[in-house]
C-alpha cells in the first residue's frame, strides 16, 4: 500500500508553497512513499512513555531585558529586497 | 613545499620572526586557487581585492601580531553570512545575495583573531547532501581523484584544505556534513557539541541539529580554531553558557589508561572491508600506546537515519519557508498574485533534494501525520541520545569510521537518494545525541582515497577527543600524506 498519493503530494506541495509539475508530482509520490515506508520502520519500537527529545541540553527559557538597541539600518534592507516602495518591501496583488 | 605545510602555530612563529609576510600567505592562497581550482572547484566566490589590502595593511602592524589569528588566511562555507560578500548557501535562490548586512558571530570573531577570508566555499544547496552534488553552482570534485566526490554537505570546505588553497576552513555539520568530506578528502573536520559554537548568521538548515566547526590539516590546527570559535553568544539562545577550555592543552599525546568503546553496530557489514582494516589497525595502534578498547552496543544506531530525515526535514520545512522573494533572494517574473509569486519563486530557486525535504518535512508536520512521524522520530531521538549516555557512563571515548565506504564516483548515487542517505548511517547518530565527534585520516583504500577514523566524546568534552585524535596522529604519517593534484606538488 503506498504511504502518500499524488493529490496529497500536491495538496503538501501547496502547504510548503512549492509550485511542482504533473511530473514532479509523480515523481516526489514514489521518492516520498519510499522514504516515508523506510522511516516506518520506527513502528518497530515501543516508544510509549518516552519523552520526546526537542533539544539536546537541558535549556529552560532563555530570557534576556527587551531593550532597545542599534540593529539594521532600514535602506539597507530595503536594498536586498526584489522591490520596496515608500520604505516598505512591494508585492504583488495579496487578494486572487 | 606548501607554506600550508606549516601548521597555524609554525606559520605565525614565522610571521612574528619576519620570515614571512601575511601578503605571502593570501599570495599563496590565490596561486594555489588559480592552479588548482578550475579542477576542484571549490570556491564560490573570491573575496581577493579586499583579503590584499587586509595582508597590506596587517603587515604594516607586524609589531602587534598578538592577534590569535593574525594574518591567517580562512575559507568559510557559503552558508555562513559574511557582510558585504556574496553568501549563496549552494542554492539559486540565494543567487543574488551580494550584500548580506551583518556578520556572523563566527566571522565576527574571525574577524577579531584577524584572520583574513579568502573566500566562500562551495557546498551541497543549503548544505543537504552528501556529495556536492546537490550545489546549484558545480560538484566540488575530490582532490585525491577528481572523479570522485569530496563529500557533502561541506565538500568545498574539505576539499580547498585538501588541495591546499587555504590552511584552514570553517564547514557546518547536521549530520555528518563536516566529518564524512573531512573522511573523503583526508583532512580533520570536528562537529562540536550541540550549543558549543554560535549559530547566529549560519542559514538554519535543521536547528536542532546544526553546528559550524572547524576544517584543518592537522588536530593541533583544529584545537586551535575551535578556541578561537566556541563560546556563548547573546545573539544565539541555544548556544551553551559554559567555559571553553584551552583545548590545545589537552594535546599531550599521552592516552595511557584510556577507556576506548567501539559499537559493534559501527564495524557491522555495510562498511567494507578496507575501512574496516583501517580502524581495526588504528584500535591496535591505540593499544600500543596504552589504552584500552572494548566493544559495546549502540543498540538504535539502526533506527537513526530515519529519525534523523524525519527531524532534519521537518526543521528544515519551516526554516526555508523564509525564502519567499519578499526580503531578499531571487524572485519570480511577472507573477500576478502574491501565492503565486511564493510558489514560483520557490519552484524556482530550490533544487531538487532542497524541495524533497520541505515536501518531506511538511508532510511529517502536517495534521493527521504530526504524531505518528515528528513525535515518533523525537521520541526514537531520547533513545538514541540515551545509548550515548549509557556508553559514556563507563568510557571516554567511542571510534569507529566516519563513513561506511571511502569516496565514490561522482553521479554513482544521485538517482536514488536512500543510496545516498546512508552515507551519513555513522556520522547522523552523534548529531541526533547532540555530542562532539572528529573525522581524523587513518589510511588509504586500493585506488588511493582516505579513510577517516571517527572519535566521539561526551557533551562538552572536546578535549578527550581532541586528546585521542592527537595521540593517533602523532604515531602516524597519514596527516602528512598531500594529494599530488595539479602536478608540481607532492
Amino acid at each position: 500500500m503506498s504511504r502518500i498519493s499524488k493529490d496529497e503530494v500536491k495538496h503538501v506541495a501547496n502547504l510548503a508553497r512549492l509550485a511542482i509539475t504533473e511530473d514532479e508530482a509523480d515523481t516526489f509520490t514514489k521518492q516520498l512513499d519510499d522514504i516515508i515506508t523506510y522511516a516506518e520502520q520506527l513502528n518497530e519500537l515501543d516508544t510509549e512513555g518516552v519523552a520526546p527529545t526537542t533539544h539536546v541540553l537541558d535549556l529552560k527559557n532563555v530570557l534576556r531585558k527587551d531593550e532597545p538597541k542599534e540593529w539594521l539600518n532600514k535602506e539597507d534592507v530595503l536594498n536586498n529586497a526584489p522591490e520596496h516602495k515608500d520604505g516598505q518591501f512591494k508585492v504583488p496583488s495579496v487578494l486572487e | 613545499m606548501s607554506l600550508f605545510d606549516y601548521t597555524l602555530r609554525e606559520l605565525q612563529e614565522k610571521l612574528h620572526n619576519q620570515e614571512i609576510r601575511v601578503t605571502d600567505l593570501v599570495d599563496e592562497s590565490y596561486k594555489r586557487i588559480e592552479e588548482v581550482d578550475g579542477q576542484v572547484k571549490a570556491f564560490l566566490t573570491l573575496n581577493e581585492e579586499a583579503a590584499r589590502a587586509q595582508a597590506a595593511e596587517l603587515d604594516q602592524q607586524r609589531g602587534d601580531s598578538s592577534a590569535k589569528l593574525f594574518g591567517l588566511p580562512i575559507g568559510v562555507k557559503d552558508n555562513i553570512v559574511t557582510k558585504g560578500l556574496r553568501t549563496t548557501a549552494g542554492s539559486q535562490i540565494l543567487s543574488n545575495f551580494n550584500d548580506p548586512l551583518y556578520d556572523a558571530t563566527v566571522v565576527n570573531k574571525l574577524n577579531d583573531a584577524k584572520s583574513i577570508t579568502i573566500g566562500k566555499l562551495n557546498m551541497d544547496e543549503f548544505a543537504m547532501g552528501s556529495s556536492n552534488e546537490n550545489s546549484s553552482y558545480d560538484a566540488v570534485r575530490n582532490p585525491w581523484n577528481t572523479d570522485y566526490v569530496p563529500g557533502g554537505s561541506s565538500g568545498g570546505s574539505a576539499a580547498a584544505v585538501a588541495a591546499g588553497e587555504v590552511p584552514y576552513s570553517l564547514g557546518s555539520d547536521t549530520g555528518g556534513s563536516i566529518r564524512q568530506p573531512a573522511a573523503y578528502c583526508g583532512v580533520v573536520g570536528l562537529k562540536p557539541t550541540y550549543g558549543r559554537v554560535s549559530r547566529f548568521g549560519l542559514v538554519a538548515f535543521a536547528s536542532s541539529l546544526d553546528q559550524i566547526g572547524p576544517i584543518t590539516r592537522n588536530v593541533e590546527d583544529n584545537a586551535f580554531l575551535l578556541e578561537t570559535i566556541a563560546g556563548h553568544d547573546n545573539m544565539d539562545s541555544t548556544s551553551a553558557n559554559v567555559e571553553v577550555p584551552n583545548y590545545s592543552e589537552a594535546l599531550t599525546g599521552d592516552v595511557k589508561g584510556l577507556k576506548i568503546a567501539v559499537p559493534k553496530e559501527y564495524l557491522s557489514e555495510g562498511v567494507s572491508s578496507e575501512v574496516k582494516e583501517a580502524v581495526q589497525a588504528a584500535l591496535q595502534k591505540y593499544e600500543e600506546l596504552g589504552a584500552t578498547w572494548e566493544e559495546v552496543s549502540l543498540p538504535h544506531s539502526k533506527y537513526a537515519l530515519s529519525t534523523y530525515y524525519l527531524i532534519a526535514s521537518s526543521e528544515a520545512s519551516a526554516n526555508l519557508a523564509r525564502f519567499d522573494g519578499v526580503r531578499y533572494g531571487k524572485r519570480a517574473e511577472d507573477a500576478e498574485t502574491m501565492l503565486d509569486m511564493f510558489k514560483r519563486s520557490r519552484a524556482e530557486g530550490f533544487g531538487d533534494e532542497v524541495k524533497r525535504r520541505i515536501m518531506l518535512g511538511t508532510f511529517a508536520l502536517s495534521s493527521g501525520y504530526y504524531d505518528a512521524y515528528y513525535k515518533k522520530a523525537q521520541q526514537v531521538r531520547t533513545l538514541i541520545k540515551n545509548d550515548f549516555e549509557k556508553v559514556f557512563a563507563d568510557y571516554d571515548v567511542i571510534i569507529g569510521p566516519t563513513t561506511p565506504t571511502p569516496a565514490f564516483k561522482i553521479g554513482d548515487k544521485v538517482d536514488d537518494p536512500m543510496t545516498m542517505y546512508a552515507n551519513d548511517i555513522l556520522t547522523i547518530p552523534v548529531n541526533l545525541a547532540g555530542v562532539p565527534g572528529i573525522s581524523i585520516p587513518c589510511g588509504f583504500s586500493s585506488n588511493g582515497l582516505p579513510i577517516g577514523l571517527q572519535i566521539i566524546g561526551n557533551h562538552f568534552d572536546e578535549s578527550s577527543v581532541y586528546r585521542t585524535a592527537h595521540a593517533f596522529e602523532q604515531a602516524t604519517e597519514f596527516h602528512k600524506q598531500r594529494p599530488s593534484l595539479g602536478g608540481a606538488r607532492s
